[in-house]
């Protein structure tokens, strides 16, 4: 029990993100979290402004269910199954974050510089969430998967088009991170 | 119930991506560093797993519970949408530190501004569909 309420090392959390994908696959489905974005588009009545959103989204309920049950996951992994320990990050991350603002590092999974309530309630923090959303809404789409469609389980398929996206997973993610990021904070 | 198996599947996901603090904005963050091994030894042991358990699969001709063969519909070919598009989600995955799975399972652990990059994520897949046949792909 010990071992389960501490952080899980990346040998045991890797493989059993392979087993969620094989699970679904077995069901018949597959691994794929952002195409819930374009269901819930249509359930809202997308279908109206673009073809884009016309399809049968009805088919799509076991996946929206998928979302629902991780929701409860993270609910019961944060009040159930975690010592409040506080994350192993490299000590120089801690610093450099430390350096461009941003408190506590690692006490938490989130920074309250970019979700707490106080940039959350600033146009600029309120601006910033915003637009992450959108570009993780857009690129998905466009790229026509996210980390679990594309990184997970289009690379264990052997796909090409997945392996270009991924790299343009990186591209995009280092842009960001070494460039805009220090711009923001 | 033929969705419970999808919510069992689901909530198990998501104590995963908690425990292994792949949720984490700081460990996106120290990812695209390249100052910890954790994210690429996760990401990396799903794939390679993931690739044999797939190829296995296949050449033992396993059987879905639906009674089909195992078959994943490949990706259709090109390189643009998937370079540009993958950018775009690479910008907002480094920024938001949370990619679509993670938004909803944050999301329970109590982070209700997750809320707002949720709406964010809706609109920008809206605005995708609008200009979807203008776009090069």
């Amino acid at each position: 029990m010990e071992n389960i309420l501490k952080p899980w090392p990346w040998y045991v959390s890797g493989p059993l993100i392979t087993l969620v994908m094989v699970l679904l696959v077995y069901f018949g489905k597959t691994f794929g979290m952002s195409s819930n974005l374009r269901t819930l588009c249509s359930m809202g009545g997308a279908g109206k402004y673009a073809d884009f959103f016309r399809f049968d989204w009805k088919a799509q309920r076991w996946n929206l269910t998928v979302v629902l049950g991780a929701i409860i996951g993270g609910f019961v992994a944060v009040h159930f199954l975690s010592d409040g320990s506080q994350m192993a990050l490299n000590p120089k991350t801690v610093a450099e974050l430390n350096q461009m603002g941003f408190e506590n590092v690692g006490s938490t999974l989130l920074p309250q510089e970019i979700y707490g309530w106080d940039s959350i309630t600033s146009l600029k923090g309120l601006a910033l969430l915003i637009g992450a959303g959108f570009l993780v809404g857009f690129g998905t789409r466009y790229a026509g998967g996210c980390t679990s469609g594309h990184a997970i389980t289009g690379l264990s398929n052997l796909q090409l088009p997945s392996l270009i996206a991924v790299i343009g997973f990186f591209v995009g993610g280092l842009i960001m991170t070494h460039l805009v990021l220090p711009l923001i904070f | 119930m033929k969705f419970l198996k999808f919510l069992f599947v689901g909530i198990f996901f998501g104590i995963v991506l908690v425990k292994s603090e792949a949720v984490s904005w700081y460990r996106i963050y120290e990812m695209f560093r390249f100052q910890s091994f954790h994210m690429y030894g996760i990401i990396g042991s799903a794939v390679i797993l993931g690739a044999s358990s797939l190829w296995f699969l296949k050449k033992s001709k396993a059987k879905t519970i639906e009674g089909r063969e195992v078959q994943l519909a490949p990706k259709d070919k090109g390189v643009v949408r998937y370079l540009l598009g993958g950018s775009i989600f690479g910008l907002g995955w480094a920024l938001a530190g949370a990619c679509p799975g993670p938004m909803y399972i944050l999301l329970g652990t109590g982070v209700y501004s997750m809320l707002i990059v949720i709406g964010g994520a809706l609109l920008g897949t809206f605005v995708y569909g609008l200009l979807k046949p203008r776009l090069p792909h």
